[in-house]
C-alpha cells in the first residue's frame, strides 16, 4: 500500500515537472516569474529540511544565509558591469560557508530551545549588521544594475536577462539540488544525522563524532540556502534587510513543515502550496475586505497545521516515510 | 561629581529598562522552563495589554481600574489559550511549538487590526505620578517612570515569595523537574500548568499595560520586546527567574550604555553579549528554578 | 487600442422600409453621409481606460496613510468628472505590506499580471526603491505620493519615475536657517539610523552649518527602537542651544512624550521636520504644544486653495485632511493634468513626460512646479503646534528644490 502511494506519488511528480517544463509557453510573464520565485523558494525550503527533518536541528535563523549570499552577490558585482557567475556564486557561497562554521561552532553548543532561540538571534545580528551600517545601503536596500554573467568576459553562455532562460536555469538547479541531497542523505553520512536526531547520546557513545556531523550538514544548509538567496537576488535585483527578517526564517520553517518534514520533496510542495495560498488569500474577489487580513487566514492555516498536519502535506498522502515518525527518544531539555 | 552624575543617570536607566524587559522575559523563561513550550507569541501579549489598556482607559477613564481589568482579561486570555491550543503540545517537538505560535503571532496581529485598528495611541500618565524630579539643572526624571520600576520590583519580589514560600511555588517547582513524578504525588499538574500559563501572560500583558502611557501604543510593538526577551532568556538560563532578571538588567545597561558610547554597533550590542555569554555558559548564567 | 463602436442612428435598420425614388435616396445617402460625418468623432469614441495600479500600505502602521493617499487622488480625478484627460479610470490595488523584500514582486502583479498603465505608490522608501527598479526595467510610469529617499530623484532617476511629496532632503533644510534666526548656535541632531534618518540628519547639518551654526553632536538609535533615556540624558549633558530631529509615527509621539516628561522641553527648545508632529498631536497633545517644525504643508494655510480642499475632503471623507492627502490629491491632479496636454493619447510617453516635466500644480499645499529630476520644487513652511494643530507661522524656504545629486538625467 505505502508502495502503490510511493510510486503514485512520483508519477505526480514527473507530470508536475513536465508541467513546471512546459509553463514558459503560457506565455504568462507574472506566474512564470512567482514560479521562478517559488522554485528557489524550494531550494531554501530543502536547505532547512536538511537541518530540521533530518538532523533534528531546528534553526530559527535561517533567513541570515539567504541574505547574506543576495548581499554579496549585491556588494561584489561592480556597479555599472556584470561580473562573471564563477567569481561572485563561489564567492557568495563561501562567505555563506564562513558565517555557518563560526557561528555554528558557537550556536552547536546548545540544545532544545537554546538552539531555536539562538540561531534566531545570530540571525538578527546579522540583520542589524544590513540595516544600520553604511555597508549594504542601510534600510533602502541595494540594487543590482546587472544580472551575473553565466560565462567569462566575452562568453555569455547564458543570458539572465531573458526572464525564461533564468526560469530553466532555476528549474534545473532545483531538481539537480533534489537529486544531490537524494543521494547524501541515502548515504552514510545521512543515516548517520538520522541517527543522531533520534538518539544524540547513543550516536556519541558509539564513537560518532556528533559534532563534526552536525557542523557539517550546518554549513552545507548553509550554503544551499546562500544559494537559493544568489538565485532571488539576481532574480529581481535588489536586495533590502527585510530578506534576513525573522518572520522570512518563520515562512520557510513553515513551508517545510506544510509539505513534509524529513522528505525532501515536501519541502518543494510546501514552498509551492504555501505560495498560492498566499495568493489565494489575497485575491480580494474572493476574499473582499478580508483580503487584507490575508494573514489572519494564513494564521490559521499554520495553527492548522501544527495541531493536525504534523507530517505535512506529504504524510497525508501516505507517501515516503516522513522522518517526523521516527521522534526522537528524548527531549533533550 | 559632574563626570559621575551623566554615568549614574544612565545607570538609572538602564536599570529602569531592563526592569520592564524583565517583567516581559519572567513569563517567557516560566513558561519556557517549567511547560517546556517555547512561546513566540509572548510579544503579542505585550502589544494586548497595551490596547487593553489604551480601549479601557478610555472608557474607565483612569488607567488603574484599566489595569485591574486587564489583569483579568489577560488571565482569562491565557486560560482559554491553554485549554484550546497549548495544552496539545506539552512534551511535542518544539518545532510544532514554535510553528503554533508563530501562526498565534499572525492572527493576533490582525484580529488587533480588526478589533482597535492600526492607529498610533496614547494613553495618559495617570495625575498622580504625573510629573518630573530634576535630577540635574537640565535633565528631570518622569516620576511614573520610577512608579513603573517599583511595580517591576515589587513584582520580581512577589515572584521570588510564590515560588520559593508557597505551596503553589513549590508544586511549579516540582512540575518542572520530573512531571510524571508530581503527577504520581497527586498533583494536578495539568492545572499546574494551567495556571503557570496564564502567570506568564498575565505578566506580559501588565507590562505592556504598565508601559502603555510611556511607549504609545501601535502595531507590531510587540516584535521588538519579543526577540530582546528571547536573548535575556537565554542569558539568564531558561526557567530560572533569577536569570531573567540579571539577564534583564545586563541588557538593559549594555543597551543603554551602547547606544551613548558605541552608537554605530547599538543594534548588535545585544547579540554581542549574548554570544560572548554563550560561549563561557552555553545554558546561560542560572540553572532552573 | 480603440474599439469602434457603431452608434445605432446610421444603423441600416433605421432607415425607413418605403421603396425609393433617386432623389430620396441621394438626399437619404447625404443624410447617412452627414450624419455618419457627424458621428465620425462617436466611432472612435470609448477609448480604452487607463489603469491605474495603486501599490500602498493597506494594513499595519502606515494603512492610514495609504488611506489618505487613495482618498486625495480619487478626490482630485472626481473633480474632473472621474475622467483624466477624457478617458476612463480603472484601478487596481495591492497591499504593498510595507514589506521592501517582496516590492518587486508587487509591483509586477500590477505591471505584468494587470499590465497597469501608470503606478501610483508608497509610502515606505525600501518599498519605493523595489517599485522604482520595475518601472526602470518595464519603462512603465511610477508617480511615488510619499516616499522621500533622495536617491529616488538621485542616483536612481529616471525619466519616467516622477515624485508629487518630498525629498528627505527638503522639509528639513531649512530648519538649520530658522534655528540661526531664532539665536540658537549650538544644535544637537537626533533621529533613527535608517535612510530617512540619515538623510535628513545630513541635509539638516548642511543647511544649520550654512548659517553659520554648528551641529555638536548627531545621536542616533536604532530603527525602530524608542527607548530615548539614554540619548536624553546625553542631550542633558552636552546642553545644546536647541535640538533638531526627525521621528515620525509612533515614535515621534513617544519623542515629545519623552523629552517633555525630561523637562527639556522647557530648557532646550526641540525643533523637527514636520514629520514630527503629523499625524500624532490626538496622542501627545499637551506635551506638543508651541512645537515649531518645517514642512511643505500646514494645517492652516492662509490660501483659498486649501481651505476649499479642506472642505471639500472633510465633507467627502469625514476627516480632516494631512500632508498625506494632499500629496496623493496632487499626484492625481499631475496625471490628469499630464493627460490633458496630451488630449488623452497616453500612448505618446515622450509627450507625456514632457507635460509632466513642465507641469504648475496648483496644489492646496501652494504652487509647485517640477525639478529637473522630477521633484517637487515647492515652499516650505514654519509651523507651530497650536492644540491639535500644526499652524501655518511662515514660509521657511520659497521655491526650495532638492539638489538631486548623483542624477545622470538630461
Amino acid at each position: 500500500m505505502a508502495q502503490a502511494n510511493t510510486r503514485t506519488l512520483t508519477i505526480v511528480f514527473m507530470v508536475a515537472l513536465v508541467g513546471l517544463a512546459l509553463f514558459p509557453l503560457t506565455g504568462s510573464v507574472f506566474y512564470q516569474q512567482l514560479l521562478t520565485k517559488v522554485m528557489i523558494l524550494s531550494i531554501f525550503a530543502m536547505s532547512l529540511d536538511l537541518l530540521i527533518g533530518y538532523t533534528g536541528l531546528v534553526s530559527l535563523g535561517h533567513a541570515a544565509f539567504f541574505g547574506l549570499a543576495g548581499y554579496a552577490l549585491a556588494l561584489i558585482q561592480p556597479k555599472y558591469d556584470p561580473m562573471s557567475i564563477f567569481i561572485t556564486l563561489p564567492a557568495a557561497l563561501a562567505i555563506c560557508a564562513v558565517f555557518a562554521l563560526i557561528t555554528g561552532a558557537l550556536v552547536l553548543r546548545t540544545r532544545g530551545i537554546y538552539f531555536i532561540m539562538v540561531t534566531l538571534a545570530f540571525a538578527q545580528m546579522v540583520y542589524f549588521v544590513f540595516h544600520d551600517t553604511a555597508l549594504g545601503g542601510g534600510s533602502d536596500g541595494l540594487y543590482l544594475n546587472n544580472k551575473p554573467l553565466v560565462g567569462w568576459g566575452e562568453v555569455k553562455l547564458l543570458d539572465l536577462d531573458n526572464r525564461t532562460t533564468l526560469y530553466y536555469l532555476v528549474l534545473v538547479l532545483m531538481v539537480v539540488i533534489y537529486l544531490l541531497l537524494r543521494r547524501v542523505l541515502d548515504s552514510r553520512f545521512g543515516r548517520a544525522l538520522q541517527g543522531i536526531r533520534v538518539n544524540e547520546h547513543r550516536m556519541r557513545a558509539i564513537g560518532f563524532p556528533v559534532m563534526r556531523y552536525q557542523l557539517g550538514v550546518y554549513v552545507l544548509a548553509g550554503v544551499l540556502a546562500g544559494l537559493a538567496g544568489y538565485l532571488s537576488a539576481a532574480q529581481f535585483g535588489f536586495v533590502n534587510p527585510e530578506i534576513i527578517s525573522w518572520h522570512q526564517s518563520g515562512a520557510v520553517m513553515m513551508m517545510v513543515i506544510l509539505g513534509g518534514m524529513g522528505t525532501l520533496s515536501g519541502s518543494i510542495i510546501g514552498a509551492f502550496v504555501f505560495v498560492l495560498l498566499e495568493e489565494f488569500f489575497k485575491d480580494d474577489t474572493i476574499f473582499g475586505v478580508l483580503a487584507r487580513h490575508w494573514q489572519l487566514l494564513m494564521g490559521i492555516i499554520i495553527v492548522g497545521v501544527a495541531c493536525f498536519l504534523p507530517r505535512g502535506l506529504v504524510g497525508l498522502a501516505g507517501g515516503h516515510r516522513s522522518t517526523a515518525d521516527a521522534m526522537p527518544d528524548k527531549r533533550d531539555d | 561629581m559632574d563626570h559621575l552624575a551623566p554615568i549614574l543617570i544612565q545607570v538609572l536607566n538602564g536599570l529602569q529598562y531592563g526592569l520592564l524587559l524583565f517583567l516581559v522575559a519572567s513569563g517567557l523563561t516560566l513558561i519556557f522552563g517549567i511547560m517546556g513550550v517555547i512561546n513566540l507569541a509572548h510579544g503579542s501579549f505585550y502589544m494586548i495589554g497595551a490596547y487593553f489598556a489604551w480601549s479601557l482607559a478610555s472608557y474607565f477613564g483612569n488607567l488603574l481600574t484599566a489595569i485591574v481589568v486587564g489583569i483579568v482579561l489577560s488571565v482569562l486570555l491565557g486560560l482559554a489559550l491553554e485549554r484550546l491550543l497549548i495544552r496539545h503540545f506539552y512534551g511535542r517537538d518544539h518545532l510544532y511549538q514554535v510553528l503554533l505560535t508563530y501562526g498565534l503571532i499572525l492572527i493576533f496581529e490582525q484580529l488587533r487590526s480588526l478589533i482597535w485598528g492600526d492607529e498610533v495611541q496614547g494613553v495618559k500618565v495617570p495625575e498622580l505620578f504625573n510629573h518630573s524630579i530634576a535630577l540635574t539643572d537640565t535633565l528631570s526624571y518622569p516620576v511614573y517612570r520610577l512608579v513603573i520600576s517599583a511595580a517591576c520590583v515589587a513584582i520580581a519580589l512577589g515572584l521570588h515569595w510564590l515560588i520559593r514560600h508557597t505551596r503553589l511555588g513549590m508544586m511549579i517547582r516540582a512540575g518542572a523537574h520530573n512531571r510524571e513524578m508530581t503527577e504520581a504525588m497527586g498533583i494536578n499538574v495539568r492545572m499546574l500548568f494551567a495556571v503557570v500559563f496564564s502567570l506568564g501572560v498575565a505578566l506580559a500583558a501588565l507590562a505592556g499595560m504598565l508601559a502603555a502611557p510611556v511607549s504609545s501604543v501601535y502595531p507590531n510593538m510587540g516584535s521588538q520586546v519579543l526577540i530582546i526577551c528571547f536573548v535575556v532568556v537565554v542569558i539568564g538560563g531558561i526557567g530560572s527567574v533569577k536569570g531573567a532578571l540579571v539577564g534583564a538588567l545586563l541588557i538593559g545597561l549594555a543597551d543603554t550604555f551602547g547606544q551613548v558610547y558605541l552608537p554605530q554597533l547599538a543594534g548588535m550590542v545585544v547579540y554581542l553579549l549574548m554570544a560572548a555569554v554563550l560561549v563561557f555558559r552555553p545554558e546561560g548564567l542560572f540553572r532552573k528554578t | 487600442m480603440s474599439h469602434t463602436h457603431t452608434p445605432s442612428n446610421t444603423s441600416i435598420d433605421a432607415l425607413p422600409a418605403t421603396p425609393v425614388s433617386r432623389r430620396r435616396f441621394l438626399s437619404l445617402s447625404g443624410g447617412v453621409a452627414a450624419g455618419t460625418a457627424l458621428s465620425a468623432p462617436f466611432v472612435q469614441a470609448q477609448p480604452a481606460k487607463i489603469k491605474v495600479g495603486m501599490m500602498l500600505p493597506a494594513t499595519g502602521t502606515f494603512a492610514s496613510l495609504g488611506t489618505a493617499i487613495t482618498n486625495g487622488f480619487r478626490m482630485a480625478v472626481a473633480e474632473r468628472g472621474g475622467k483624466l484627460g477624457s478617458r476612463e479610470i480603472e484601478y487596481f490595488a495591492v497591499d504593498d505590506e510595507s514589506n521592501p523584500a517582496k516590492a518587486p514582486e508587487n509591483t509586477n502583479r500590477l505591471v505584468q499580471r494587470d499590465k497597469v498603465d501608470v503606478l501610483v505608490g508608497t509610502v515606505h522608501s525600501g518599498v519605493a526603491l523595489g517599485m522604482a527598479k520595475i518601472a526602470k526595467e518595464t519603462g512603465t510610469l511610477l508617480l511615488i505620493p510619499n516616499a522621500g529617499a533622495d536617491d529616488i530623484t538621485g542616483p536612481m532617476c529616471s525619466p519616467n519615475i516622477f515624485r508629487t511629496s518630498f525629498s528627505n532632503w527638503q522639509p528639513v533644510h531649512p530648519l538649520g536657517k530658522v534655528m540661526a534666526e531664532r539665536g540658537h548656535k549650538t544644535a544637537v541632531w537626533i533621529s533613527w539610523k535608517y535612510a530617512a534618518g540619515d538623510e535628513s540628519g545630513r541635509s539638516f547639518k548642511e543647511g544649520f552649518e550654512k548659517t553659520g551654526g554648528k551641529v555638536v553632536k548627531e545621536l542616533g538609535l536604532p530603527f525602530p527602537n524608542v527607548e530615548f533615556q539614554p540619548l536624553l540624558a546625553e542631550i542633558a549633558a552636552i546642553k545644546p542651544d536647541a535640538v533638531a530631529c526627525f521621528f515620525a509615527g509612533a515614535g515621534a509621539a513617544k519623542f515629545i512624550s519623552d523629552y517633555a516628561a525630561a523637562g527639556l522641553k522647557d530648557k532646550i527648545p526641540l525643533y523637527g521636520s514636520g514629520f514630527l508632529t503629523d499625524g500624532v498631536l490626538q496622542a501627545v497633545q499637551p506635551q506638543a504644544q508651541g512645537l515649531m517644525t518645517t514642512l511643505h504643508y500646514a494645517d492652516s494655510l492662509p490660501s483659498k486653495r486649501d481651505q476649499e480642499f479642506r472642505l471639500a475632503y472633510a465633507k467627502q471623507f469625514k476627516m480632516q485632511p494631512d500632508v498625506y492627502a494632499v500629496q496623493g490629491y496632487d499626484t492625481g491632479l499631475l496625471l490628469a493634468q499630464a493627460m490633458d496636454s496630451v488630449k488623452g493619447d497616453f500612448g505618446n510617453k515622450a509627450a507625456l513626460i514632457k507635460a509632466m516635466e513642465g507641469v504648475k500644480i496648483d496644489s492646496p499645499r501652494g504652487a509647485w512646479t517640477m525639478s529637473k529630476e522630477h521633484n517637487p520644487t515647492q515652499d516650505i513652511y514654519l509651523r507651530k503646534v497650536e492644540g491639535e494643530q500644526n499652524k501655518f507661522v511662515s514660509v521657511a524656504w520659497k521655491a526650495l528644490a532638492d539638489p538631486g545629486r548623483g542624477c545622470r538625467m538630461a
